[in-house]
């Protein structure tokens, strides 16, 4: 009886990881034909049917860039001041509301927000800056979770003997908590930044280029991005080869799933050199 | 004496700057309440014009016509629940039963596959798993149960599933190790098979924690937006009919997401897009809302130990 119900369980997990397996090997065996040295650096021609992808590639990297110029002080700063400054008041409590609230709001509602916000009101236009803006707030509790995670894990006789030796509060933070919580902020900074990376909504309507066969001059150009890239081809553009789609959808997989792998390693390379 | 001087003075501006960092600090800690005011101030500000242009038998008839200024939200509104609901009812069972094996069955070596495996899915983009979707889950979903259209509420929802997936399992997994340890073994020294002691005392001493889990699952499966777009087809009528799950059906950020690239600013649709994100800011702001007070009351009580 109870044999039955571990196989049962056992299934369940299967039944999960199984489609995960089958989803990225697909994208691997499919697009790998497509990527080729031409493909990563060449513009696109033929109405996106032939030559590279480069501009959606270097319009991701260029938000992601600016989308962690933005969210990195605002998140640590915000993190810092959850795990060392902030009391148990109601205040802390209102925090700690917006920050769960902010990761629930639906990413397309932020590009909304995006539109309303930087491209209308503050006269971005759709650019490179108002899509970062954008995703930083968007990122912002992703990082603000982790960090904070990170500094509260760092024992409290650190902070305590910094301030008997004459440390200030800050040169105890600045000195002694950060450098020790860093590799988990930079594992939280990287997954909320693949986030980002990966995300399309928010973008629709703040940066996005359908086609623009040329890199971008400056944060308030347009540009083109992976994912709305992989959008566009793959339902806006009529009779678009199949591998084209699968490369583009491989390339992005990619960029995201390495960015998953080094926030890993981090974690795990720093916790088992940790002495404390 | 000059040099005591300096010396008060190099304090002061130890103080000074010691002020200055405290005060920017703080800031930015608040700043994450002025970022959830802003987004709702700037969509009320796009949004709110709606339900003065249009009149409310139209905005909650069922009919979603833009160009012909119908502007009935229902299809909307009850596409995305069904999707929704659908997802959650795939994703529960798949997940809990995914947490407990987890947390209580697996050896060790199966645990260390499955996490990094389930943080993989989390970091899957949402129009990748869309792209899929479209190419091969739908084609499949066509042929193996014989419809018109692979592009349907199901597909979508089994997408959503699947996105839901990684939420719904790490945060029913921290419920489960939250059981103290003393609750299995005084079930198991009763006598309980493990079989027992999992269902009858550690799954229900994790109760809270696993609706917790479905909250924050169902509200990311509603915001959900590309994989939803690209795969249920986009045909905004009422779901009410019983085989509404195998035809199409279109959901509220599919909406907003394929209709403003081609909106003028200002226009009476344009707020209508923006007053569907003020719903959808709305849903998700309750769900967290209703999610967030079992954690904080799961605190005050000091955890479930």
């Amino acid at each position: 009886m109870q044999r039955i119900g571990f196989v049962l369980l056992v299934l369940a997990a299967l039944v999960v990881v199984l489609p995960i397996l089958f989803v990225v090997g697909a994208i691997v065996v499919r697009g790998i034909g497509a990527v080729s040295w031409e493909f990563l650096s060449a513009m696109p021609r033929d109405g996106m049917k032939a030559g590279g992808i480069l501009p959606a590639i270097v319009g991701t990297l260029l938000l992601t860039l600016g989308t962690a110029l933005a969210a990195i002080p605002v998140g640590v700063g915000g993190a810092i001041y959850l795990s060392e400054y902030a009391a148990d008041i109601w205040l802390t409590r209102a925090i700690r509301l917006a920050i769960i609230n902010l990761a629930g709001i639906p990413s397309v509602v932020y590009g909304l927000f995006g539109l309303g916000l930087f491209v209308l009101f503050l006269q971005f236009g759709t650019s490179i800056l108002a899509g970062s803006l954008t995703l930083a707030i968007m990122t912002l509790p992703i990082i603000i979770s982790a960090a904070e995670e990170a500094l509260r894990a760092v024992p409290t006789e650190f902070r305590t003997v910094s301030t008997s030796l004459g440390g200030t509060r800050w040169q105890g933070i600045r000195y002694i908590v950060l450098p020790q919580a860093l590799p988990g902020i930079i594992t939280g900074l990287i997954l909320g930044l693949l986030r980002a990376a990966g995300e399309t909504a928010p973008i629709l309507f703040t940066v996005a280029a359908f086609f623009l066969p040329r890199l971008p001059h400056s944060p308030l150009d347009q540009t083109m991005a992976l994912p709305y890239h992989l959008y566009v081809i793959s339902t806006q553009v009529p009779g678009m080869p199949v591998d084209v789609q699968y490369g583009t959808a491989l390339v992005l997989l990619a960029l995201v799933l390495s960015m998953n792998v080094a926030a890993t390693l981090i974690r795990s390379y720093y916790r088992r050199r940790r002495q404390w | 004496m000059e040099k005591k001087e300096s010396f008060i003075n190099q304090i002061g501006r130890a103080r000074r700057a010691e002020f200055a960092i405290e005060t920017l600090i703080r800031t930015l800690g608040f700043s994450s309440i002025g970022f959830v005011l802003l987004i709702f101030f700037f969509l009320l500000r796009e949004g709110l014009p709606v339900f003065f242009e249009v009149r409310p038998g139209n905005l909650f008839s069922t009919q979603w016509y833009p160009t012909f200024d119908l502007y009935g939200t229902l299809p909307l509104i009850l596409g995305s629940v069904l999707v929704t609901v659908t997802a959650v009812a795939i994703a529960l069972p798949l997940g809990v039963a995914t947490a407990v094996f987890v947390r209580e069955v697996a050896p060790g070596w199966a645990r260390e596959v499955l996490k990094p495996m389930i943080e993989v899915l989390a970091g899957i983009p949402s129009v990748v798993l869309g792209f899929f979707g479209m190419t091969l889950v739908a084609p499949l979903i066509r042929e193996t149960l014989r419809v018109p259209t692979g592009l349907t509420a199901f597909t979508g929802a089994l997408l959503l599933a699947y996105m839901a997936l990684p939420t719904i399992i790490s945060v029913a997994e921290d419920a489960l190790d939250a059981v103290p340890k003393g609750y299995r073994d005084a079930a198991l020294a009763m006598g309980a098979t493990r079989w027992q002691t999992i269902w009858r005392v550690v799954v229900p001493a994790a109760r809270s924690g696993i609706v917790t889990a479905v909250m924050l699952g169902m509200g990311r499966a509603i915001g959900e937006t590309m994989a939803v777009m690209m795969v249920t087809g986009n045909a905004a009528r009422m779901p009410l009919t019983a085989d509404s799950l195998l035809r199409p059906v279109r959901t509220m950020t599919a909406t907003i997401a394929a209709e403003m690239g081609e909106v003028a600013q200002g226009s009476v649709h344009y707020h209508a897009l923006f007053g569907i994100g003020i719903v959808l800011f709305l849903l998700t702001f309750l769900i967290n809302l209703a999610a967030a007070s079992t954690i904080f009351k799961k605190r005050r009580r000091g955890g479930l130990r």
